[in-house]
């Protein structure tokens, strides 16, 4: 043991701290889902979340490959039909749906609401999640760049300011405003609006990774892999993403959310997914003709997306405050 | 400060024209053209297309399309694809409509965010802050149109009461009051929709910020001078959780245009983010291209107000 | 030292800290007496419970006294109403922290946040605060106050915002100032400066002092009488200089084992083995006695108290009993 240098016993201090004792046996993994499983909200967004991804599973499975629940199907003797109603007689065999039940009632065309549903629930998931994937994709990219290679020179002006200018002019578009336009002048189609709510919203994502990569850089543990000389992709990926993940995990959750949300809005305003495929967005903006006659039409779709997106809303901030260790140490 | 001041608003003024030429290539690589719009009209032929192509310049390459936009933008001669008319007059009109409800909103928003968020944080944990916290997610969550709806639907039902446009139709020769306070009634109801989202992130974010400062040290010390609690919140606390929201008013500005599409659609209130829809439904492309530049410069203006606020409020910062 | 009625007396102090997995005791029965005038060093590594007692004389803990009294002039101030604790704070007892950098409200000026405790306690006019504020950073040891007054803390260096804190706690010249680790996050030539200005404090005001420290050469200096505290207890207490010299706890003895001496310079510092316990996990015996090369079979047993040494000076061990 060397000598300290003042006089004192600090050095011997050991983390007594409940939380830090605790820590030590456990994996950061069971550490946050230790802390989630005590957040009643996000445990039950969780739980909706996962039925809904059984849900979505069954939908494209019910309703395109083995399609017992046709959402396509039009019987005008049977429109606007109240949920859970009977289908009438007077239908050919071939259109009554199963148990010739309507649980969710039927629209202006006849059509079964649960298997439009049920169909949507595939579309607007994938919207979402495809959506959110393309501006993690962006923004990580943009955002670890700068932060690593921040300080080298592209010309006269370094990495950073470069990316990062770049991430402001995106900023100074108006988001929705900008969607709306390159929506409207594209052709209509289901990937396009993935794409674009894609690309309009990474800018969050890249700047908290770069301030998340910025801050890593100067942490003993890189600068002691840069010192073994160990490869710079793999200080990259091995040592700095997965330090970084945690607030991107967080953001994604929410972002989902956000992206089922702009989708609705764009099918309000006519720009939304095209026919035949049905997402609970245009479900809805659909439904708001028939609010006095048919208020179904407007009310299940729009409670289903409220639920959905208050439940990745609930997990997202769960998440967060597991793995934010200053907050999880006040906490306890 | 004024060097500072004079190199920032360089700065910006060159993104601005980055950010135009930007949403320029957009629309003009974008498929769609404002003479397709009307394609099924039989009495469209061929030589009027052309004839409308050559007046709009469409025929020229790029950069003579965007220099045109620009001498016209600033010597006030742009006019719209949709009528012949000025661009910069309309927007101008549209913008005092919008305005009200905009101010209103913002209003609305940011009074009702700050004693909800501060009370959440004051008393974490409580059934009071798990419910505004619960309130809030729900909030933040629903679609805002559907919310909307279902509103008018219950206002109507339950009050017969119009709420829709700018005023009642056919109110246009009542007394003064009454026009005053029907113009005040139309208004309330689509801010107070339009804030709910707001209130509910904004009400999130001062609680957050208000915990974080709470648990600072400085906030022990000002307990540890024997300081009442109120003082120690009100005083000490809220003064530091107040800065970062300095930074916000930058990004309030742009949702002039683009935050109230929806509200203004849902209202039939004829303001400028229905202005910016209606230019996308027509392939008005002067019309959407101005109004995308004032709104990036609002934008910019934004946040250059914000970051001499910030330099103002606090102390540690100066503007160099 | 002390005298008949101690200005602060601690008894049998408890304090809990409630978790999501259930209470963990920060402090086991704590009870210390300081005398007017007296200054008292309260030992121990970080975690065991030094800190915890003297916020809990504050009452700005976030854990809970589950059981024991805290008299300070003859008035129970665990059971003190609210707003008379406040009348205390800041009046009767000063505190000053460890972080001076984030101790200090970065939004204020340097005389506003001293001038607010005069106004508040001795309820002066603004003017009068002022003039009085800039005589306390003149005695603090601060040059040209009239300019630093009217400064941010951020335009300060740490040892001027430490010597600033100081002169807010001792303001209304407390009778006891409470100094939560004043020097530790300072440099070396800056800590001797600042344990010098309190030491000149404590005699002009007669403030007692309740030193919290885990640096024995600054009780050495400073302290009169010193209390060590391992696992949430005290361990030894008694004269500076008897504990210097007779350590009757093995781990105070380990502590001074593991100091530089500068007269032996090649004696071979010793470290402690192991860990501290978790306040989670605490044997039923001694809580040292895993780490202590005396221990025999009570120590795994039962919980020594605290055993007469010689005079005041008291060790909580079996081989003294």
């Amino acid at each position: 043991m060397s000598a300290p240098v003042q006089p004192g016993f600090e050095t011997l201090a050991v983390p007594s701290e409940a939380a830090e004792a605790l820590a030590l046996a456990e994996t950061p993994f069971q550490q946050v889902w230790r802390t989630l499983r005590q957040d009643r909200l996000a445990m039950l967004g969780l739980v909706v979340l996962v039925v809904l991804l059984v849900l979505a599973f069954f939908g494209k499975l019910l309703t395109e490959w083995w399609v017992v629940f046709d959402p396509a199907t039009v019987r005008l003797p049977d429109k606007l039909l109240p949920p859970f109603s009977v289908a009438s007689a007077a239908l050919a065999k071939e259109l009554v749906p199963p148990f010739g039940l309507y649980p969710f009632g039927t629209d202006e065309l006849g059509r079964n609401v649960f298997a439009r549903m049920l169909q949507g629930s595939f579309v607007s998931l994938s919207v979402g999640i495809v959506a959110v994937s393309i501006s993690l994709s962006i923004g990580i990219t943009v955002g670890g760049l700068a932060g690593y290679y921040g300080k080298r020179k592209l010309g006269f002006i370094s990495v950073d300011s470069w990316l990062m200018r770049i991430t402001d002019i995106v900023l100074c578009f108006p988001t929705f405003f900008l969607i709306l336009t390159v929506v409207a002048l594209l052709p209509p189609s289901i990937y396009n609006i993935m794409i674009v709510i894609g690309i309009t919203s990474w800018m969050g994502t890249a700047r908290f990774v770069r301030a998340e990569f910025l801050a890593l850089r100067d942490q003993d543990f890189v600068t002691a892999a840069q010192a073994l000389g160990l490869p710079e992709w793999r200080i990259i990926f091995r040592h700095m993403v997965p330090n970084a993940m945690a607030p991107v995990l967080v953001s994604a959750t929410i972002d989902v959310a956000y992206a089922i949300l702009t989708e609705s809005a764009l099918s309000f305003l006519g720009f939304g997914v095209r026919p035949p495929y049905a997402t609970w967005g245009n479900i809805l903006a659909d439904g708001r003709s028939y609010i006095f006659d048919a208020p179904w039409l407007f009310v299940i779709p729009g409670c289903a997306i409220l639920v959905v997106v208050l439940a990745f809303n609930l997990l997202g901030e769960g998440l967060r405050d597991a793995m934010n260790p200053k907050l999880r140490k006040r906490a306890s | 400060m004024w060097r500072y001041l004079a190199r920032t608003v360089a700065q910006r003024l060159l993104l601005l024209i980055v950010i135009s030429i930007i949403s320029h290539a957009i629309i003009h690589l974008a498929p769609g053209e404002p003479s397709q719009v009307d394609s099924m009209n039989p009495m469209m032929k061929a030589a009027d297309v052309a004839r409308i192509r050559a007046s709009f310049h469409l025929d020229d390459p790029f950069y003579l399309q965007y220099l045109h936009w620009m001498r016209d933008l600033f010597t006030g001669q742009l006019v719209s694809f949709k009528d012949g008319l000025p661009v910069l007059p309309r927007i101008w009109g549209r913008f005092l409509n919008s305005a009200p409800l905009f101010l209103c909103t913002t209003l609305i928003v940011w009074t009702a965010s700050f004693p909800t968020g501060i009370q959440a944080a004051v008393r974490r944990g409580s059934l009071y802050d798990r419910s505004t916290t619960f309130i809030a997610y729900t909030l933040i969550s629903v679609p805002g149109f559907f919310l909307s709806y279902l509103l008018i639907l219950a206002v109507v039902r339950l009050f017969h009461l119009p709420v829709i446009g700018l005023h009642t139709f056919g109110t246009e020769h009542a007394s003064a009051p009454t026009q005053v306070m029907d113009h005040i009634w139309h208004l309330v109801i689509p801010s107070v929709m339009a804030a709910l989202t707001g209130i509910a992130v904004l009400s999130r974010y001062v609680r957050s910020q208000m915990l974080d400062v709470l648990g600072q040290d400085y906030v022990r010390t000002a307990r540890a001078k024997g300081l009442d609690e109120d003082q120690v919140v009100y005083s000490h606390a809220l003064r530091n959780a107040l800065l970062p929201f300095v930074t916000m008013f930058g990004f309030l500005l742009p949702g002039l245009i683009s935050g109230s599409v929806i509200f203004e659609q849902i209202f039939a209130w004829p303001g400028l983010g229905l202005l910016g829809y209606e230019a996308i439904l027509t392939r008005d492309f002067p019309m959407i291209l101005t109004l995308n530049f004032v709104a990036a410069a609002l934008t910019l203006f934004g946040i250059l107000v914000s970051d001499i606020l910030y330099a103002l409020v606090d102390p540690r910062i100066r503007l160099e | 030292m002390t005298t008949s009625t101690p200005l602060l007396s601690i008894h049998d102090l408890h304090v809990d800290f409630e978790t999501a997995a259930g209470s963990v005791p920060a402090v086991r029965g704590v009870s210390l007496d300081i005398g007017a005038g007296e200054t008292m060093a309260l030992v121990g590594e970080s975690g065991c419970g030094k800190s915890v007692t003297a916020m809990s004389v504050m009452r700005l803990i976030t854990g809970r006294v589950s059981a024991g009294s805290i008299h300070f002039q003859g008035q129970d101030l665990s059971r003190l109403p609210e707003p008379e604790m406040r009348r205390v704070r800041g009046a009767q007892i000063g505190m000053i922290f460890q972080e001076p950098m984030s101790s200090l409200n970065p939004v204020f000026k340097i005389g506003r946040q001293i001038e607010e405790v005069l106004m508040l306690h001795q309820r002066l006019a603004p003017q009068a605060a002022r003039a009085q504020a800039l005589e306390l950073l003149n005695r603090v040891g601060i040059p040209s106050p009239e300019r630093r007054i009217q400064q941010y803390p951020h335009e300060l260096s740490g040892g001027m915002k430490q010597r600033v804190m100081i002169a807010m706690a001792v303001a209304c010249r407390p009778k006891l100032l409470i100094a939560d680790e004043p020097t530790t996050a300072l440099d070396v030539t800056i800590q001797a400066q600042i344990m010098e200005l309190l030491r000149s404090l404590k005699q002009e005001f007669g403030m007692a002092v309740l030193l919290i420290t885990h640096d024995l050469g600054v009780v050495a200096h400073f302290a009169e009488r010193v209390a060590v505290m391992y696992a949430g207890k005290i361990v030894e207490q008694g004269q500076v200089r008897d504990i210097f010299k007779r350590a009757a706890h093995p781990y105070t003895q380990a502590l001074l084992g593991a100091l530089p001496d500068p007269l032996h310079p090649a004696r071979r510092l010793e470290a402690i083995p192991g860990r501290v316990p978790s306040p989670r996990m605490l044997p039923a015996g001694c809580a040292f006695c895993a780490r202590c090369k005396f221990a025999f079979e009570p120590c795994l047993e039962k919980q020594p108290e605290l055993f007469q040494v010689a005079g005041e000076h008291r060790a909580a061990c079996f081989l003294r009993a």
